[in-house]
């Protein structure tokens, strides 16, 4: 196996606003700022990371961005199941920083969840993280501090199985997708709190009821449009942020820089998918090549072949292509069709592949507001879901899981969905729930507050898992976006509409109107971090903790 | 009437003075009843009941239909009743009555918002097995204050052979459900504040759209400055419709009533027309300022803006202003012109 995690490529200058400023620092020879380099990769037992701020230049502009060990993405980790690992993480920021193991297994104290498991790490001190590797596949660690993951704090972690790899490849490449903005993350969050569709320039104007008028007849724009008004409900709010203000990174790279690998023909590539972006959702594609599904955040699933998928923040998938073409774009667009991150596979340097248009925004359906009008699933709303915080409750849930979601259904390709994952092996622990917990994805898009149960985290109450119980978690998201559900130091085992195993995975999109479940088993003693994945979502409450005890 | 037949110099203006107070007050009535109902609308909606779907999205006509029965009830009221029908305790009570009488309120047939909690629904402190935030070893909380200054019109007005500048805006700091509030609204002729409303108030979110005012509001200008406790609501009514009503009460007992109404038309993504309403209710006459009972004012505008960000928007526009009843008369009376075409250019801004 032979591992590259970047090839130098000729920077190809366009139009587009992305653009490295690789000309801004030939122009300077005198002033030589240290600029964030591509991830190295690192492997072994014992680590020394360190954070600090290096400059990077995404779009003409230089800005400072939150690194390790001077990269962005920080460096891909590479560890061993059933190894010991030692990793010193010095914080040089002027602010307390954390580093939280995405996926992994272990006690909670080594899980860097900043003010939940560790009071984090403080400015210009050492943390060491030691904990045993238990298990196998493909994860990703980041920054649980303040606004550092949106400004660049992410990378890959490769964990090689005891047994061997079972998934043969003769290349392996880390795909780390990510959304940088120039702007201070927390003036972002400003923005949206004072304007929630601030970033948002999809929105049905009049040019559009015209068009709907023409094509359709009045009467159908009128009712197109009527209860989405009544409701005060956008069907273009895809994304709280748009490309207006980000630019999407594949490895650090902008489409200008485009990320290239190599691989000869005939070659199996493993191509390991990571979805690091702060709030954007990716619908990831490599025209004329099948990409065959592997591996679903770090557990091996019954190889599936697709065209395309949607990854959620924090989610990975591992595919395995084999390309008889000299090059091939891998392609990223972001769920609301304002931009992409790409990247080009090929046999020579230098050679690209054309990059598909984007294709155009979908508006959010009838089934992602009211659910499945004819299911039958209760719902159970909580108390606090009828105030100012949550702008709707759906009570017809739908429990689809062969729905790939908006903007990617009936797009003539074959999409992947939850309803195609199948972990091998089955469940880990063949024992039936014991109790239900249900908890409600809930929020107001015009105040901007997320939250559950209509509650944001500081007036929340902690969740007690009882150790050691097996128990059922409902999610019921009561929101018309997808959240990207995360349930920190514990396997969340999904379960299909009619309660049978699916897929053990440690991040859940839930789609709008959408009801899932899965099982925990309450292994794991401490207290936990539960939250939604989109960065600005958990930042303003959609965040529990969770006690084991 | 004392101060009609006193003012008015022959019964045809008075007829015709007459006709077009009506028109305006019809206006003016629909519109207090239109914030009423979203108000309901926002406040109250029964369970759902998946048969009167169709109703909620397609039903049209009966909105109009209890429009009009609303605006009957009003048109009814005699002002004194009507300043007293927004005493604070009756509010809830004559929001009510209005989503009963409308076949409206049909449209609000679902529980996917707002609403009273059922008695059976879940307590979301269930899981918690008495475990707070506060035992939590590394918890602390991190929320913090937000700062805003919304400049929503700062425009030169110019009329017949008059110019003026006119500014509305609000700052504010606070979170997400509690905020204080500074509302301004005024008109500057030759450096001098020739007419002018500022407002302190609390601002609290009471439904997933409305926020509820408290405070006080203080009118200087010409004429003696004057007082009054403030109380009423912001916030958006289906359709979007930004909307602003306030009730207010002096110690002398005058009460008084605001309404302003905006809408954005989306020509593109960033050329916005903007329909905008206000008016104005006093419950006395107030010669010293020269305020005539029931509905004083209306002012109906549209404004064409573009937006280079979201935070910086030039506009153009007209608006039509008018004095009604007896304010008109008090105009008259002082040979000040009672209805004007204005023509407004001016930056809508905010940080």
């Amino acid at each position: 196996m032979k591992s590259v995690t970047k090839q130098p490529t000729l920077p190809l200058l366009s139009r587009r606003q992305c653009l490295k400023g690789l000309a801004v620092l030939s122009l300077s020879p005198w002033i030589k700022p240290v600029y964030a380099k591509p991830a190295e990769i690192l492997s072994g037992s014992t680590f020394h990371l360190t954070i600090a701020e290096t400059r990077v230049n995404f779009t003409g502009t230089p800005r400072l961005a939150t690194t390790v060990n001077g990269s962005l993405p920080a460096p891909t980790l590479r560890w061993r199941e059933g190894d010991t690992v030692t990793i010193h993480v010095t914080n040089q920021l002027n602010e307390t920083s954390s580093i939280h193991w995405h996926g992994l297994i272990l006690p909670y104290q080594m899980d860097g969840a900043h003010g939940v498991s560790f009071a984090g790490i403080a400015p210009n001190t050492t943390f060491t993280y030691r904990f045993k590797v238990q298990q196998s596949g493909t994860y990703w660690y980041h920054s649980h501090s303040g606004m550092q993951e949106q400004t660049g704090l992410y990378g890959a972690i490769i964990i090689e199985p005891l047994k061997g790899e079972t998934i043969v490849a003769e290349r392996d490449y880390v795909i780390v997708l990510s959304d940088w903005t120039d702007e201070d993350p927390m003036a972002v969050l400003d923005k949206l709190k004072k304007q929630s569709d601030y970033y948002n320039f999809n929105q049905l104007t009049v040019l559009d009821f015209v068009h709907d008028i023409k094509q359709d007849g009045l009467k159908s724009a009128v009712d197109k449009r009527a209860m989405w008004n009544e409701m005060l409900m956008n069907m273009t709010d895809l994304s709280d942020i748009s490309a207006y203000t980000y630019c999407y990174l594949l490895n650090g790279n902008t489409p200008e820089t485009n990320w290239t690998a190599l691989f000869n023909k005939g070659e199996r590539i493993r191509l390991r998918f990571i979805n690091a972006a702060s709030q954007s959702f990716f619908d990831v594609r490599i025209p004329n090549l099948k990409m065959t599904v592997v591996q679903a955040d770090g557990q091996n699933i019954e190889p599936v072949s697709v065209d395309e998928f949607r990854l959620g923040a924090a989610e990975t998938y591992d595919v395995i292509v084999t390309p008889e073409d000299d090059a091939y774009t891998i392609f990223a667009q972001s769920m609301d069709r304002t931009g992409y991150a790409r990247g080009t596979l090929t046999t020579r340097s230098g050679l690209t592949a054309a990059v598909p248009a984007l294709d155009k925004a979908e508006p959010l359906s009838m089934m992602d507001m009211m659910g499945d009008m004819s299911g039958g699933v209760a719902v159970h709303h909580a108390k606090t879901e009828y105030g100012a915080s949550v702008d709707m409750r759906v009570d017809t849930p739908r429990t689809n899981l062969d729905d790939a979601g908006v903007g990617l259904r009936n797009n003539g390709r074959r999409v992947l969905t939850y309803a195609d994952l199948h972990t091998i092996g089955g469940s880990l622990d063949p024992r039936p729930a014991t109790r239900d917990i249900e908890l409600h994805l809930t929020g107001n898009m015009e105040r901007y507050s997320w939250s559950f149960d209509g509650i944001e985290f500081d007036d929340s109450s902690p969740i007690h898992f009882r150790y050691g119980e097996r128990l059922r978690v409902i999610l019921v998201n009561d929101t018309m976006m997808t959240h990207p559900i995360h349930l920190h130091g514990m396997w969340s085992e999904l379960e299909t509409p009619d309660g049978k195993f699916q897929v053990r995975k440690h991040t859940f999109s839930v789609q709008p109107a959408q009801r899932i479940s899965f099982l925990v088993t309450a292994d794991a003693l401490g207290y936990w971090a539960w939250h939604c994945h989109l960065f600005y979502h958990m930042h303003v409450g959609m965040f529990r903790t969770v006690v084991v005890s | 009437m004392n101060q009609r037949i006193t003012v008015n110099k022959t019964s045809e203006v008075l007829k015709i003075s007459e006709v077009s107070t009506l028109a305006l007050r019809r206006v003016s009535l629909l519109i207090i009843a239109l914030s009423w109902q979203s108000l309901s609308w926002a406040e109250k909606s029964p369970p759902m009941d998946h048969s009167k779907m169709n109703h909620m999205t397609m039903n049209h006509a009966e909105q109009g239909e209890a429009m009009n029965h609303s605006k009957m009830n009003h048109a009814t009221m005699n002002h004194a009743e009507q300043s007293g029908a927004m005493d604070h305790s009756k509010m809830n009570h004559a929001t009510m009555n209005h989503a009963e009488q409308s076949g409206a309120m049909d449209h609000s047939d679902m529980s996917m918002q707002g609403g009273d909690a059922p008695e059976n629904a879940r307590d979301p402190n269930a899981y918690a097995d008495g475990y707070t935030l506060k035992s939590m070893p590394f918890y602390s909380n991190s929320s913090h204050n937000l700062y805003s200054l919304l400049v929503d019109r700062l425009e030169s007005v110019t009329t017949k052979g008059n110019a003026a500048m006119t500014y509305d805006l609000q700052a504010w700091v606070g979170q997400t459900y509690n905020r204080a509030l500074i509302r301004a609204e005024g008109e500057m002729q030759n450096g001098l504040s020739e007419n002018a409303r500022t407002e302190l108030l609390w601002a609290h979110a009471i439904t997933p759209y409305w926020d509820s005012h408290l405070g006080v509001r203080y009118d200087s200008g010409s004429g003696r400055g004057r007082g009054w406790l403030a109380f009423g609501v912001q916030g958006l009514a289906p359709y979007w419709l930004y909307t602003e009503a306030t009730f207010y009460v002096n110690e002398q007992g005058r009460t008084a009533f605001r309404v302003e109404l905006e809408y954005d038309v989306l020509i593109t993504q960033r050329l916005i027309l903007q329909p905008r309403i206000e008016a104005n209710f006093y419950s006395k006459n107030d010669p010293a300022h020269n305020l005539g009972n029931g509905l004083s004012n209306v002012e109906a505008g549209l404004r064409l803006r573009y937006e280079f960000c979201r935070e910086f928007a030039p506009y153009v526009g007209v608006e039509w202003a008018s004095t009604v009843g007896n304010t008109a008369n008090y105009a008259k009376a002082n040979s000040n012109t009672v209805d004007e075409t204005r023509f407004v250019a001016g930056i809508h801004f905010w940080f």
